[in-house]
Protein backbone atom coordinates (compact mmCIF):
# COMPACT_ATOMS: atom_id res chain seq x y z
CA UNK A 1 0.00 0.00 0.00
CA UNK A 2 1.31 3.43 -0.85
CA UNK A 3 2.05 5.80 1.98
CA UNK A 4 -1.12 7.63 2.93
CA UNK A 5 0.23 9.52 5.94
CA UNK A 6 0.04 12.79 4.05
CA UNK A 7 -3.64 12.29 3.21
CA UNK A 8 -5.87 13.41 6.04
CA UNK A 9 -9.61 13.45 6.61
CA UNK A 10 -10.00 16.44 8.88
CA UNK A 11 -12.02 19.50 9.85
CA UNK A 12 -11.35 22.84 8.18
CA UNK A 13 -10.01 24.13 11.47
CA UNK A 14 -7.44 21.32 11.47
CA UNK A 15 -6.54 22.08 7.85
CA UNK A 16 -5.84 25.63 9.03
CA UNK A 17 -3.58 24.23 11.77
CA UNK A 18 -1.68 22.07 9.28
CA UNK A 19 -1.27 25.10 7.00
CA UNK A 20 0.10 27.14 9.90
CA UNK A 21 2.55 24.36 10.79
CA UNK A 22 3.65 24.11 7.14
CA UNK A 23 4.14 27.90 7.06
CA UNK A 24 6.42 27.68 10.10
CA UNK A 25 4.29 28.98 12.97
CA UNK A 26 6.30 29.36 16.20
CA UNK A 27 3.75 30.80 18.59
CA UNK A 28 -0.01 30.79 19.16
CA UNK A 29 -1.94 32.65 21.83
CA UNK A 30 -5.69 32.44 22.00
CA UNK A 31 -8.86 32.03 23.95
CA UNK A 32 -11.25 29.25 22.91
CA UNK A 33 -14.48 30.23 21.20
CA UNK A 34 -16.89 28.26 19.02
CA UNK A 35 -16.55 27.64 16.11
CA UNK A 36 -12.80 28.30 16.09
CA UNK A 37 -11.81 26.23 19.15
CA UNK A 38 -10.34 23.29 17.21
CA UNK A 39 -7.62 25.58 15.86
CA UNK A 40 -6.40 26.26 19.41
CA UNK A 41 -7.02 22.65 20.45
CA UNK A 42 -4.90 21.13 17.70
CA UNK A 43 -2.14 23.73 17.88
CA UNK A 44 -1.90 22.99 21.62
CA UNK A 45 -0.69 19.52 20.68
CA UNK A 46 1.04 20.25 17.35
CA UNK A 47 3.12 23.31 18.33
CA UNK A 48 5.12 21.75 21.20
CA UNK A 49 5.96 18.80 18.91
CA UNK A 50 7.99 21.16 16.73
CA UNK A 51 9.45 23.26 19.55
CA UNK A 52 6.86 26.02 19.31
CA UNK A 53 4.88 27.61 22.11
CA UNK A 54 1.12 27.55 22.75
CA UNK A 55 -0.51 29.67 25.39
CA UNK A 56 -4.13 30.04 26.40
CA UNK A 57 -4.50 33.62 27.57
CA UNK A 58 -7.10 35.13 29.90
CA UNK A 59 -9.05 36.63 27.00
CA UNK A 60 -8.92 37.64 23.33
CA UNK A 61 -7.40 41.07 24.00
CA UNK A 62 -4.46 39.55 25.83
CA UNK A 63 -4.08 36.91 23.09
CA UNK A 64 -3.72 39.60 20.46
CA UNK A 65 -1.17 41.42 22.64
CA UNK A 66 0.77 38.21 23.15
CA UNK A 67 1.10 37.40 19.44
CA UNK A 68 2.18 40.98 18.67
CA UNK A 69 4.95 40.74 21.25
CA UNK A 70 6.01 37.29 20.12
CA UNK A 71 6.11 38.40 16.49
CA UNK A 72 8.39 41.34 17.33
CA UNK A 73 10.85 38.95 18.95
CA UNK A 74 11.17 37.10 15.66
CA UNK A 75 8.43 34.47 15.70
CA UNK A 76 5.75 33.56 13.20
CA UNK A 77 2.51 33.97 15.09
CA UNK A 78 -1.21 33.39 14.92
CA UNK A 79 -4.37 33.66 16.97
CA UNK A 80 -7.84 32.28 16.24
CA UNK A 81 -11.25 33.47 17.29
CA UNK A 82 -14.83 34.12 16.23
CA UNK A 83 -17.05 37.24 16.09
CA UNK A 84 -17.16 38.36 19.75
CA UNK A 85 -13.44 37.70 20.18
CA UNK A 86 -12.67 39.38 16.87
CA UNK A 87 -14.39 42.52 18.18
CA UNK A 88 -12.13 42.47 21.24
CA UNK A 89 -9.00 42.15 19.11
CA UNK A 90 -9.67 45.23 16.99
CA UNK A 91 -7.75 47.76 19.09
CA UNK A 92 -4.56 45.71 19.14
CA UNK A 93 -5.08 44.80 15.49
CA UNK A 94 -4.85 48.50 14.67
CA UNK A 95 -1.66 48.66 16.70
CA UNK A 96 -0.22 45.84 14.58
CA UNK A 97 -1.19 47.78 11.41
CA UNK A 98 0.47 50.95 12.71
CA UNK A 99 3.60 49.28 14.11
CA UNK A 100 3.79 46.97 11.05
CA UNK A 101 3.91 43.69 12.93
CA UNK A 102 3.38 40.47 10.94
CA UNK A 103 0.63 38.29 12.42
CA UNK A 104 -2.25 36.06 11.32
CA UNK A 105 -5.73 36.32 12.86
CA UNK A 106 -8.16 33.53 11.98
CA UNK A 107 -11.82 34.47 12.42
CA UNK A 108 -14.09 31.44 12.01
CA UNK A 109 -17.33 33.34 11.51
CA UNK A 110 -20.55 32.62 13.38
CA UNK A 111 -23.81 34.57 13.56
CA UNK A 112 -23.70 38.03 15.10
CA UNK A 113 -23.93 40.73 16.36
CA UNK A 114 -22.80 40.09 19.94
CA UNK A 115 -22.67 36.45 21.06
CA UNK A 116 -25.25 35.80 18.32
CA UNK A 117 -25.49 32.25 17.04
CA UNK A 118 -22.32 30.43 18.15
CA UNK A 119 -22.83 27.07 16.45
CA UNK A 120 -24.20 28.29 13.13
CA UNK A 121 -22.72 29.73 9.99
CA UNK A 122 -22.53 33.36 8.89
CA UNK A 123 -20.33 35.62 6.78
CA UNK A 124 -21.28 38.73 8.67
CA UNK A 125 -17.75 39.83 9.63
CA UNK A 126 -16.52 40.77 6.14
CA UNK A 127 -16.83 44.49 6.72
CA UNK A 128 -15.55 44.15 10.27
CA UNK A 129 -12.40 42.60 8.86
CA UNK A 130 -12.03 45.69 6.68
CA UNK A 131 -13.02 48.43 9.09
CA UNK A 132 -13.13 46.86 12.54
CA UNK A 133 -10.24 48.93 13.80
CA UNK A 134 -10.40 52.69 13.65
CA UNK A 135 -8.65 55.15 11.40
CA UNK A 136 -7.62 54.94 7.76
CA UNK A 137 -5.70 51.77 7.19
CA UNK A 138 -5.34 48.89 4.78
CA UNK A 139 -5.78 45.23 5.61
CA UNK A 140 -5.45 41.85 3.95
CA UNK A 141 -8.31 39.37 4.41
CA UNK A 142 -8.27 35.92 2.82
CA UNK A 143 -10.84 33.14 2.71
CA UNK A 144 -11.35 29.63 1.28
CA UNK A 145 -14.17 27.24 0.40
CA UNK A 146 -12.56 23.82 0.76
CA UNK A 147 -9.99 22.27 3.05
CA UNK A 148 -7.16 22.01 0.52
CA UNK A 149 -7.59 25.74 -0.07
CA UNK A 150 -7.86 26.45 3.68
CA UNK A 151 -4.48 24.73 4.04
CA UNK A 152 -2.96 26.77 1.21
CA UNK A 153 -4.56 30.10 2.13
CA UNK A 154 -3.28 29.75 5.69
CA UNK A 155 0.25 29.45 4.28
CA UNK A 156 -0.50 32.43 2.02
CA UNK A 157 -1.69 34.41 5.06
CA UNK A 158 1.61 33.80 6.86
CA UNK A 159 3.56 34.62 3.69
CA UNK A 160 1.71 37.89 3.11
CA UNK A 161 2.04 38.89 6.78
CA UNK A 162 5.83 38.61 6.41
CA UNK A 163 6.03 40.15 2.93
CA UNK A 164 3.96 43.23 3.77
CA UNK A 165 4.66 43.41 7.53
CA UNK A 166 1.00 43.50 8.32
CA UNK A 167 -1.76 41.64 10.16
CA UNK A 168 -3.54 39.23 7.80
CA UNK A 169 -7.08 38.08 8.58
CA UNK A 170 -8.13 34.58 7.64
CA UNK A 171 -11.91 34.73 7.34
CA UNK A 172 -13.26 31.22 7.62
CA UNK A 173 -16.80 30.22 8.63
CA UNK A 174 -18.55 27.60 10.77
CA UNK A 175 -19.33 25.25 7.87
CA UNK A 176 -15.75 25.21 6.60
CA UNK A 177 -14.32 25.09 10.13
CA UNK A 178 -16.36 22.11 11.29
CA UNK A 179 -17.02 19.89 8.27
CA UNK A 180 -14.58 17.14 7.43
CA UNK A 181 -13.07 16.39 4.03
CA UNK A 182 -9.83 15.15 2.53
CA UNK A 183 -6.65 17.21 2.54
CA UNK A 184 -3.34 16.22 0.99
CA UNK A 185 -0.38 17.74 2.83
CA UNK A 186 2.33 18.47 0.26
CA UNK A 187 5.98 17.72 0.87
CA UNK A 188 8.07 20.45 2.46
CA UNK A 189 9.24 22.90 -0.18
CA UNK A 190 6.39 22.26 -2.61
CA UNK A 191 4.59 25.44 -1.51
CA UNK A 192 6.93 28.43 -1.04
CA UNK A 193 7.21 29.77 2.50
CA UNK A 194 8.27 33.39 3.08
CA UNK A 195 10.69 33.76 5.96
CA UNK A 196 11.18 36.84 8.16
CA UNK A 197 13.23 39.53 6.42
CA UNK A 198 15.86 40.47 8.99
CA UNK A 199 18.14 43.47 8.88
CA UNK A 200 21.76 43.10 7.82
CA UNK A 201 22.73 46.00 10.09
CA UNK A 202 25.34 44.73 12.53
CA UNK A 203 25.14 44.86 16.30
CA UNK A 204 26.29 48.22 17.65
CA UNK A 205 25.40 50.00 14.39
CA UNK A 206 22.32 52.24 14.21
CA UNK A 207 19.27 50.33 13.00
CA UNK A 208 16.22 52.20 11.69
CA UNK A 209 13.20 49.93 12.25
CA UNK A 210 10.90 52.06 10.08
CA UNK A 211 13.20 53.03 7.21
CA UNK A 212 11.95 51.22 4.09
CA UNK A 213 14.42 49.72 1.63
CA UNK A 214 14.23 50.80 -2.00
CA UNK A 215 11.68 48.06 -2.69
CA UNK A 216 9.49 49.39 0.12
CA UNK A 217 10.09 46.48 2.51
CA UNK A 218 11.25 47.04 6.08
CA UNK A 219 13.79 44.53 7.41
CA UNK A 220 13.15 43.61 11.05
CA UNK A 221 15.38 43.05 14.04
CA UNK A 222 14.30 40.59 16.72
CA UNK A 223 13.17 42.76 19.62
CA UNK A 224 15.38 42.37 22.68
CA UNK A 225 18.31 41.00 20.67
CA UNK A 226 20.95 43.05 18.82
CA UNK A 227 19.32 46.45 18.42
CA UNK A 228 17.46 48.78 20.76
CA UNK A 229 14.49 50.47 19.17
CA UNK A 230 11.07 51.87 19.99
CA UNK A 231 7.67 50.52 18.94
CA UNK A 232 4.53 52.60 19.32
CA UNK A 233 0.95 52.94 18.14
CA UNK A 234 1.52 56.68 17.68
CA UNK A 235 2.64 58.07 14.36
CA UNK A 236 6.38 57.62 14.40
CA UNK A 237 9.62 58.43 12.62
CA UNK A 238 12.14 56.00 11.14
CA UNK A 239 13.53 55.33 14.62
CA UNK A 240 10.12 54.29 15.87
CA UNK A 241 9.73 57.30 18.18
CA UNK A 242 6.46 59.25 18.36
CA UNK A 243 6.31 62.14 15.93
CA UNK A 244 3.42 64.37 14.86
CA UNK A 245 5.28 66.36 12.26
CA UNK A 246 2.69 66.73 9.44
CA UNK A 247 5.12 65.38 6.86
CA UNK A 248 5.92 62.32 8.95
CA UNK A 249 2.23 61.68 9.74
CA UNK A 250 1.07 62.05 6.13
CA UNK A 251 3.86 59.95 4.67
CA UNK A 252 3.47 57.14 7.19
CA UNK A 253 -0.27 56.83 6.64
CA UNK A 254 0.24 56.77 2.87
CA UNK A 255 2.94 54.14 3.27
CA UNK A 256 0.70 51.93 5.46
CA UNK A 257 -2.10 52.01 2.89
CA UNK A 258 -0.03 52.02 -0.30
CA UNK A 259 2.09 49.01 0.63
CA UNK A 260 -1.11 46.94 0.42
CA UNK A 261 -3.45 48.79 -1.97
CA UNK A 262 -0.70 49.23 -4.59
CA UNK A 263 -0.10 45.48 -4.57
CA UNK A 264 -3.72 44.41 -4.98
CA UNK A 265 -2.84 42.28 -8.02
CA UNK A 266 -0.16 40.36 -6.13
CA UNK A 267 -2.40 39.90 -3.12
CA UNK A 268 -5.48 38.89 -5.09
CA UNK A 269 -6.31 35.17 -5.11
CA UNK A 270 -9.35 33.78 -6.89
CA UNK A 271 -10.73 30.78 -8.75
CA UNK A 272 -12.98 30.75 -11.76
CA UNK A 273 -15.40 28.14 -13.06
CA UNK A 274 -16.99 28.21 -16.55
CA UNK A 275 -16.57 31.97 -16.97
CA UNK A 276 -15.53 31.99 -20.66
CA UNK A 277 -19.01 32.23 -22.15
CA UNK A 278 -20.96 32.92 -18.96
CA UNK A 279 -24.07 35.08 -19.27
CA UNK A 280 -24.77 34.68 -15.57
CA UNK A 281 -21.92 34.99 -13.08
CA UNK A 282 -22.11 33.97 -9.46
CA UNK A 283 -19.57 35.86 -7.32
CA UNK A 284 -19.01 34.11 -4.02
CA UNK A 285 -16.51 33.10 -1.34
CA UNK A 286 -16.11 30.76 1.63
CA UNK A 287 -18.73 28.07 2.19
CA UNK A 288 -21.29 30.01 0.08
CA UNK A 289 -19.07 29.39 -2.94
CA UNK A 290 -19.65 25.63 -2.54
CA UNK A 291 -23.36 26.17 -3.11
CA UNK A 292 -22.66 28.54 -6.01
CA UNK A 293 -20.38 26.00 -7.74
CA UNK A 294 -22.90 23.22 -7.06
CA UNK A 295 -25.69 25.21 -8.70
CA UNK A 296 -23.57 26.37 -11.65
CA UNK A 297 -22.52 22.79 -12.45
CA UNK A 298 -26.13 21.66 -12.22
CA UNK A 299 -27.42 24.49 -14.48
CA UNK A 300 -24.55 24.02 -16.98
CA UNK A 301 -25.70 20.45 -17.50
CA UNK A 302 -29.05 21.95 -18.55
CA UNK A 303 -27.52 24.39 -21.00
CA UNK A 304 -27.52 27.57 -18.91
CA UNK A 305 -24.42 29.67 -19.57
CA UNK A 306 -23.47 30.25 -15.97
CA UNK A 307 -20.13 30.52 -14.22
CA UNK A 308 -18.60 31.25 -10.83
CA UNK A 309 -15.97 33.73 -9.73
CA UNK A 310 -14.75 32.60 -6.32
CA UNK A 311 -12.92 35.31 -4.43
CA UNK A 312 -10.23 34.15 -2.01
CA UNK A 313 -8.87 37.63 -1.32
CA UNK A 314 -11.66 39.83 0.02
CA UNK A 315 -9.49 42.76 1.15
CA UNK A 316 -7.99 44.64 -0.56
CA UNK A 317 -11.03 44.17 -2.78
CA UNK A 318 -9.96 43.13 -6.30
CA UNK A 319 -12.15 45.69 -8.13
CA UNK A 320 -10.30 45.51 -11.46
CA UNK A 321 -10.52 41.72 -11.51
CA UNK A 322 -14.25 41.71 -10.78
CA UNK A 323 -14.90 44.42 -13.38
CA UNK A 324 -12.97 42.48 -16.04
CA UNK A 325 -14.47 39.06 -15.29
CA UNK A 326 -18.04 40.37 -15.12
CA UNK A 327 -17.79 42.61 -18.20
CA UNK A 328 -19.80 40.40 -20.54
CA UNK A 329 -22.40 39.12 -18.08
CA UNK A 330 -26.14 39.72 -18.39
CA UNK A 331 -26.44 39.43 -14.63
CA UNK A 332 -24.08 39.07 -11.69
CA UNK A 333 -25.37 37.35 -8.56
CA UNK A 334 -23.34 37.78 -5.39
CA UNK A 335 -23.85 34.80 -3.08
CA UNK A 336 -23.03 35.48 0.56
CA UNK A 337 -24.40 34.88 4.05
CA UNK A 338 -24.97 38.42 5.30
CA UNK A 339 -27.18 41.36 4.37
CA UNK A 340 -24.91 42.35 1.49
CA UNK A 341 -21.31 43.17 2.33
CA UNK A 342 -19.39 42.06 -0.77
CA UNK A 343 -22.29 42.89 -3.13
CA UNK A 344 -21.65 46.58 -2.40
CA UNK A 345 -18.05 46.19 -3.53
CA UNK A 346 -19.11 44.31 -6.66
CA UNK A 347 -21.64 47.03 -7.55
CA UNK A 348 -18.91 49.63 -7.19
CA UNK A 349 -16.55 47.60 -9.36
CA UNK A 350 -18.67 46.67 -12.39
CA UNK A 351 -19.77 48.86 -15.31
CA UNK A 352 -23.46 48.25 -14.78
CA UNK A 353 -24.39 48.00 -11.09
CA UNK A 354 -28.08 47.55 -11.97
CA UNK A 355 -27.27 44.03 -13.17
CA UNK A 356 -25.84 43.01 -9.81
CA UNK A 357 -28.12 41.03 -7.47
CA UNK A 358 -27.76 39.58 -3.98
CA UNK A 359 -28.58 35.98 -3.14
CA UNK A 360 -28.17 35.62 0.59
CA UNK A 361 -29.19 33.80 3.71
CA UNK A 362 -28.92 35.16 7.26
CA UNK A 363 -30.71 32.54 9.40
CA UNK A 364 -27.71 30.48 10.45
CA UNK A 365 -28.23 27.83 7.76
CA UNK A 366 -25.84 27.30 4.86
CA UNK A 367 -27.27 28.90 1.72
CA UNK A 368 -28.45 26.12 -0.61
CA UNK A 369 -28.15 25.75 -4.39
CA UNK A 370 -31.96 25.95 -4.46
CA UNK A 371 -31.88 29.34 -2.72
CA UNK A 372 -29.62 30.66 -5.49
CA UNK A 373 -31.68 28.95 -8.19
CA UNK A 374 -34.84 30.77 -7.07
CA UNK A 375 -33.22 34.16 -7.66
CA UNK A 376 -31.63 33.00 -10.93
CA UNK A 377 -35.05 31.98 -12.25
CA UNK A 378 -36.53 35.36 -11.37
CA UNK A 379 -33.69 37.12 -13.18
CA UNK A 380 -34.18 34.80 -16.18
CA UNK A 381 -37.83 35.81 -16.22
CA UNK A 382 -38.96 32.28 -15.43
CA UNK A 383 -40.59 32.95 -12.07
CA UNK A 384 -39.82 30.98 -8.95
CA UNK B 1 -22.10 4.90 -8.09
CA UNK B 2 -25.11 6.98 -7.20
CA UNK B 3 -24.32 9.78 -4.80
CA UNK B 4 -24.93 8.45 -1.28
CA UNK B 5 -26.47 10.94 1.08
CA UNK B 6 -26.54 9.50 4.56
CA UNK B 7 -27.97 10.87 7.77
CA UNK B 8 -26.72 9.17 10.92
CA UNK B 9 -28.90 10.10 13.90
CA UNK B 10 -29.28 9.24 17.55
CA UNK B 11 -28.57 10.65 20.94
CA UNK B 12 -25.36 12.34 22.10
CA UNK B 13 -23.01 9.72 23.59
CA UNK B 14 -24.10 6.82 21.34
CA UNK B 15 -21.11 7.29 19.06
CA UNK B 16 -23.16 8.53 16.13
CA UNK B 17 -20.64 11.20 15.14
CA UNK B 18 -17.67 8.85 15.61
CA UNK B 19 -19.26 6.19 13.43
CA UNK B 20 -20.04 8.71 10.71
CA UNK B 21 -16.48 10.05 10.71
CA UNK B 22 -15.10 6.50 10.44
CA UNK B 23 -17.42 5.78 7.50
CA UNK B 24 -16.56 8.99 5.62
CA UNK B 25 -12.85 8.65 6.35
CA UNK B 26 -12.82 5.05 5.08
CA UNK B 27 -14.43 6.20 1.82
CA UNK B 28 -12.15 9.22 1.37
CA UNK B 29 -8.81 7.69 2.26
CA UNK B 30 -9.07 3.97 1.58
CA UNK B 31 -11.50 3.84 -1.34
CA UNK B 32 -10.40 6.99 -3.19
CA UNK B 33 -13.90 8.36 -3.17
CA UNK B 34 -15.01 11.87 -2.44
CA UNK B 35 -16.55 12.13 1.01
CA UNK B 36 -17.73 14.86 3.34
CA UNK B 37 -18.94 14.60 6.91
CA UNK B 38 -20.62 17.39 8.83
CA UNK B 39 -22.82 17.58 11.87
CA UNK B 40 -25.57 19.72 13.27
CA UNK B 41 -24.14 21.11 16.35
CA UNK B 42 -25.88 22.51 19.40
CA UNK B 43 -24.54 23.70 22.72
CA UNK B 44 -25.15 20.40 24.60
CA UNK B 45 -22.41 17.77 24.88
CA UNK B 46 -24.77 14.91 25.81
CA UNK B 47 -28.38 14.05 25.04
CA UNK B 48 -30.68 15.63 22.48
CA UNK B 49 -31.08 14.51 18.87
CA UNK B 50 -27.66 14.25 17.25
CA UNK B 51 -27.39 14.31 13.48
CA UNK B 52 -24.39 13.74 11.27
CA UNK B 53 -24.50 14.13 7.48
CA UNK B 54 -22.26 12.12 5.19
CA UNK B 55 -22.02 12.38 1.42
CA UNK B 56 -20.02 9.82 -0.57
CA UNK B 57 -19.56 10.04 -4.33
CA UNK B 58 -17.18 9.30 -7.19
CA UNK B 59 -17.22 12.93 -8.26
CA UNK B 60 -16.51 16.14 -6.40
CA UNK B 61 -18.97 17.20 -3.70
CA UNK B 62 -19.64 20.92 -3.31
CA UNK B 63 -22.75 21.53 -1.24
CA UNK B 64 -21.85 19.59 1.94
CA UNK B 65 -25.19 19.15 3.69
CA UNK B 66 -27.80 16.42 3.20
CA UNK B 67 -31.29 17.73 2.48
CA UNK B 68 -32.97 14.45 1.49
CA UNK B 69 -31.04 11.36 2.68
CA UNK B 70 -31.25 8.13 0.70
CA UNK B 71 -29.92 6.37 3.77
CA UNK B 72 -31.15 7.18 7.26
CA UNK B 73 -29.84 5.50 10.40
CA UNK B 74 -31.78 6.26 13.58
CA UNK B 75 -30.72 4.98 16.98
CA UNK B 76 -33.36 6.71 19.12
CA UNK B 77 -37.10 7.18 18.87
CA UNK B 78 -36.68 10.95 19.02
CA UNK B 79 -34.25 11.04 16.09
CA UNK B 80 -36.38 8.57 14.12
CA UNK B 81 -39.48 10.71 14.62
CA UNK B 82 -37.58 13.82 13.64
CA UNK B 83 -35.76 12.59 10.56
CA UNK B 84 -37.88 9.79 9.05
CA UNK B 85 -40.09 12.29 7.18
CA UNK B 86 -37.13 13.69 5.20
CA UNK B 87 -35.92 10.37 3.76
CA UNK B 88 -35.86 10.15 -0.03
CA UNK B 89 -38.67 7.92 -1.35
CA UNK B 90 -37.29 4.45 -2.00
CA UNK B 91 -34.40 5.00 0.39
CA UNK B 92 -33.05 2.84 3.19
CA UNK B 93 -34.03 3.21 6.83
CA UNK B 94 -31.99 1.32 9.43
CA UNK B 95 -33.07 1.40 13.08
CA UNK B 96 -32.24 -0.46 16.27
CA UNK B 97 -35.03 -2.63 17.70
CA UNK B 98 -34.37 -1.71 21.33
CA UNK B 99 -34.60 2.02 20.81
CA UNK B 100 -36.97 2.56 17.90
CA UNK B 101 -40.55 1.49 17.27
CA UNK B 102 -41.66 2.13 13.71
CA UNK B 103 -44.89 4.06 14.00
CA UNK B 104 -45.89 5.28 10.59
CA UNK B 105 -44.27 3.71 7.54
CA UNK B 106 -42.53 6.08 5.16
CA UNK B 107 -41.76 5.16 1.54
CA UNK B 108 -38.44 3.45 2.26
CA UNK B 109 -37.01 0.01 2.88
CA UNK B 110 -37.35 -0.41 6.66
CA UNK B 111 -34.80 -2.58 8.40
CA UNK B 112 -35.01 -3.09 12.15
CA UNK B 113 -32.14 -5.06 13.72
CA UNK B 114 -31.42 -6.02 17.34
CA UNK B 115 -27.97 -4.42 17.18
CA UNK B 116 -27.80 -3.15 20.75
CA UNK B 117 -29.08 -6.42 22.23
CA UNK B 118 -26.65 -8.48 20.16
CA UNK B 119 -23.66 -6.34 21.16
CA UNK B 120 -24.63 -6.59 24.83
CA UNK B 121 -25.14 -10.38 24.58
CA UNK B 122 -22.00 -11.20 22.57
CA UNK B 123 -19.57 -8.53 23.80
CA UNK B 124 -21.20 -6.96 26.84
CA UNK B 125 -19.84 -3.47 26.18
CA UNK B 126 -22.16 -0.76 24.84
CA UNK B 127 -19.26 1.39 23.59
CA UNK B 128 -18.95 -0.69 20.42
CA UNK B 129 -22.67 -0.45 19.59
CA UNK B 130 -21.92 2.22 16.98
CA UNK B 131 -19.36 -0.01 15.24
CA UNK B 132 -21.92 -2.81 15.05
CA UNK B 133 -24.38 -0.36 13.45
CA UNK B 134 -21.67 0.64 10.98
CA UNK B 135 -21.10 -3.05 10.14
CA UNK B 136 -24.81 -3.58 9.51
CA UNK B 137 -25.02 -0.43 7.39
CA UNK B 138 -22.12 -1.29 5.09
CA UNK B 139 -23.26 -4.86 4.68
CA UNK B 140 -26.84 -3.90 3.78
CA UNK B 141 -25.89 -1.02 1.50
CA UNK B 142 -22.54 -2.20 0.07
CA UNK B 143 -21.30 1.38 0.51
CA UNK B 144 -17.80 0.60 1.76
CA UNK B 145 -15.69 -2.54 2.08
CA UNK B 146 -15.25 -3.83 5.67
CA UNK B 147 -11.45 -3.80 5.13
CA UNK B 148 -11.54 -0.03 4.67
CA UNK B 149 -13.40 0.42 7.95
CA UNK B 150 -10.84 -1.84 9.65
CA UNK B 151 -7.98 0.25 8.27
CA UNK B 152 -9.51 3.39 9.79
CA UNK B 153 -10.05 1.63 13.12
CA UNK B 154 -6.42 0.44 13.14
CA UNK B 155 -5.21 4.03 12.87
CA UNK B 156 -7.61 5.55 15.41
CA UNK B 157 -8.31 2.95 18.11
CA UNK B 158 -5.88 1.74 20.81
CA UNK B 159 -4.64 -1.81 20.13
CA UNK B 160 -6.27 -3.25 23.26
CA UNK B 161 -9.70 -2.30 21.93
CA UNK B 162 -9.22 -3.57 18.38
CA UNK B 163 -10.51 -7.08 18.99
CA UNK B 164 -13.73 -5.81 20.55
CA UNK B 165 -14.30 -3.40 17.67
CA UNK B 166 -13.58 -6.03 15.02
CA UNK B 167 -16.04 -8.37 16.68
CA UNK B 168 -18.71 -5.65 16.81
CA UNK B 169 -18.16 -4.85 13.13
CA UNK B 170 -18.50 -8.55 12.24
CA UNK B 171 -21.69 -8.91 14.28
CA UNK B 172 -23.18 -6.02 12.36
CA UNK B 173 -22.03 -7.38 9.00
CA UNK B 174 -23.57 -10.77 9.73
CA UNK B 175 -26.89 -9.25 10.78
CA UNK B 176 -26.93 -7.02 7.71
CA UNK B 177 -26.18 -9.89 5.30
CA UNK B 178 -29.59 -11.40 5.96
CA UNK B 179 -31.25 -8.23 4.71
CA UNK B 180 -31.63 -7.17 1.11
CA UNK B 181 -31.72 -3.66 -0.21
Amino acid sequence: MKNKNNIRFIQGNEACVEGAIYAGIDFFAGYPITPSTEIAEHLASRLPQKGGKFIQMEDEIASMGAIIGASLTGNKVMTATSGPGFSLKQEALGYACMAEIPCVIANVQRGGPSTGNPTHVSQGDVNQARWGTHGDHAIIALTASNHQDVFEMTITAFNMAETYRTPVILLLDEVIGHMREKVTIPETGKIPVVERLRTSVKKGVDYHPYLPREDGRLPMSDFGEEHRYNVTGLFHDMWGFPNNNPKVVGELLRHLVDKIENNVNDISRFKEYWLDDAEFILVSYGSSARSAIHLARNRRSRGVKIGVLELQTLWPFPSELVKEKCAGAKAVIVVEMNLGQIVTQVKNAVDNPHNVFLSNRIDGELITPTDIKSLLRVIQGKGV
Amino acid sequence: MERSRIVFSGSGGQGVITASIILAKAAAIFEDKHAIQSQSYGAAARGGATRSDIIIDDSEICFPKVIQPNVLVSLTQESYNKFAPIIRPGGLLLVDSKYVTIEKKVDAKHITLPMYETVMKEIGKPIVFNICVLGALISISGLIRPESIMKVLETTIPEDFMEMNEKALDLGIKMGKKEHY
